[in-house]
């Protein structure tokens, strides 16, 4: 790999579930799930709320074992995760620092942390706390953290939700520019509809608990997106029918 | 200096409180003595540099017994707040002693330890490490698990897990909690020293107790007030470290 050049188009990161099932005490959450991600794939998951996404992603990252069923995963898994998960006692930069800990040369962390400031539009705020930061600023340095150094698969559980719509929209975007720039294997929990259509190669819309695939659906019109464009439309309209939302006049 | 001056005008109103009851003769003179007087007995105990030899006594005292008990204490408080079962068997005795008032200590603390700073660093030790353990064992029992979740990810274990999640984690209810026991062991060797010491603030005003000499005890009482704000403002100013904010602004 050449100095300077941040991970290379190269991904490494995969995904495998085989017939997983879990629940907790009873209560069945996940239904006999199978899924394959590729490396370098951006799979996005929708589901209703409670229907067991967070699970999902636990067993993807090894946090939870499945009842039953076997994960595997190929690489090294770092996750946005739902709640607010930045370090407060950290700076912007010691934050993002987190990634790059794998780094032994001081040189390329160094370097690597002032392009991935400018990636995320903050350059001016790496001494700043998460806590002088607004909601969409925080978001984007969980997103540059997780993309630092060597991370080749990320789950992401629903990381733009708590931001209003034109916030999110733009989150979209430099997600998109981020993973342009990074290219990772993507796990990324929603239940925006147009989120995951805008963002996925492929969509999972997943059933009311106990969940399971109810369709799988490829979108492969290139990014970026918009909201509006006919292919976004088009699948936003397939989800919804599938889910029951359509309304037919 | 806006801020000051509310402070100050109850500072002159409880002075002139103080005039006007001497005046009036509520108390008797000799067990109400006035602001005149007790200026005077500055003057005498700073000449006769007894006030001063005391405040040190007192001051290292405070400083020894209070060191070794954070020192043991949060060490101790980290750890257990990781681990719920030897904390659950900890607590109802780390529970008890704090509730047991220190000054119950005081015979075992003579008899063990005789007359002198012993006894005294004894004293203060039990009275502060109780808390403290609790505090920072409380603290760390209720770090959010995602910061725990974040840390794995990123790799973090063991010493550098300890020393930089759980501790920066807990390090703004910790200052908090210094400040609170540090209050505890300023009050407590006053009364420590009452008994087992022949110097310091708090043999100072049993002697002037003994003498009948009220003015010298309340300049000591002043002078204790004094010394505990100021440390307490000294503390005060780790609170305003850059990366604890984070814990008084939310
Ligand atoms: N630790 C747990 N113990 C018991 N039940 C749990 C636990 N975690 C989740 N559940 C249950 O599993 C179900 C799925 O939870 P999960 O958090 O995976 O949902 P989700 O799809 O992520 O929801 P949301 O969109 O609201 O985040 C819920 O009904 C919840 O009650
Ligand atoms: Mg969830």
């Amino acid at each position: 790999m050449s100095v300077g050049v941040m991970k290379d188009s190269r991904t490494t990161g995969s995904l495998l579930l085989e017939k997983v099932a879990h629940g907790y005490n009873g209560l069945q959450v996940v239904h006999e799930v199978n899924l394959a991600v590729q490396p370098g794939e951006l799979v996005v998951l929708v589901g209703p709320s409670g229907c067991g996404k967070t699970t999902l992603l636990n067993l993807l990252s090894g946090f939870l074992t499945p009842v039953s069923g076997t994960v595997r995963t190929e690489g090294l898994v770092r996750t946005v995760y739902q709640q607010d998960g930045l370090f407060p006692w950290l700076t912007v930069g010691e934050n993002i620092g987190m990634g790059l800990r794998g780094v032994k040369d001081k040189g390329r962390q160094e370097r690597e942390l002032r392009e991935l400031l400018e990636l995320i539009h903050l350059g001016q705020f790496r001494d700043h706390y998460p806590h002088q930061l607004s909601g969409g600023m925080r978001q984007r340095v969980e997103l540059a953290r997780v993309v630092a150094g060597d991370s080749d698969i990320l789950l992401m559980d629903e990381p733009f939700s708590a931001l209003d719509y034109q916030t999110r929209i733009r989150m979209r975007q430099e997600l998109v520019q981020l993973l342009e720039k990074r290219p990772r294997t993507v796990v990324f929990v929603t239940h925006d509809i147009e989120e995951a259509v805008v963002l996925a190669d492929r969509v999972l819309v997943l059933s009311q608990r106990p969940t399971r695939i109810v369709r799988e659906l490829v979108i492969q019109a290139p990014r970026p997106r918009n909201p509006t464009d006919d292919v976004v439309v088009g699948a936003t309209r397939v989800i919804l029918e599938e889910l029951g939302l359509q309304v037919h006049r | 200096m806006k801020k000051v001056i509310p402070g100050l005008l109850v500072f002159i109103v409880a002075l002139f409180i103080w005039w006007l009851a001497c005046r009036t003769g509520v108390f008797p003179a000799y067990a109400l003595p006035s602001p005149g007087q007790v200026l005077l007995s500055f003057k005498e105990e700073f000449k006769a540099g007894r006030l001063v030899n005391d405040v040190v006594a007192s001051l290292w005292r405070v400083f020894v017994g209070y060191y070794v008990a954070a020192l043991l204490a949060i060490p101790l408080g980290l750890w257990l707040g990781r681990q719920p079962r030897v904390r659950n068997a900890l607590l109802p005795m780390l529970n008890f002693f704090r509730f047991l008032s220190p000054l119950a200590w005081i015979p075992f603390a003579i008899l063990w330890f005789h007359i002198g700073d012993k006894p005294a660093f004894f004293l203060i030790f039990m009275s502060t490490f109780f808390p403290l353990v609790l505090t920072v064992m409380a603290a760390v029992a209720t770090i959010p698990s995602i910061y725990f979740r974040v840390a794995h990810d990123y790799k973090y274990t063991g010493w550098e897990l300890l020393t930089k999640v759980t501790f920066p984690a807990v390090l703004p209810q910790l200052i908090t909690g210094l400040r609170v026991t540090y209050g505890i062991a300023w009050v407590v060797i006053v009364a420590a020293e009452m008994v087992g010491c022949q110097d310091g603030l708090g043999y100072g005003i049993w002697e002037a107790r003994n003498g009948l000499r009220l003015d010298s005890a309340v300049c000591y009482m002043i002078v204790i007030g004094l010394i505990g704000m100021g440390i307490d403002r000294i503390l005060y100013q780790f609170t305003k470290l850059s990366n604890v904010r984070w814990g008084y602004e939310r």
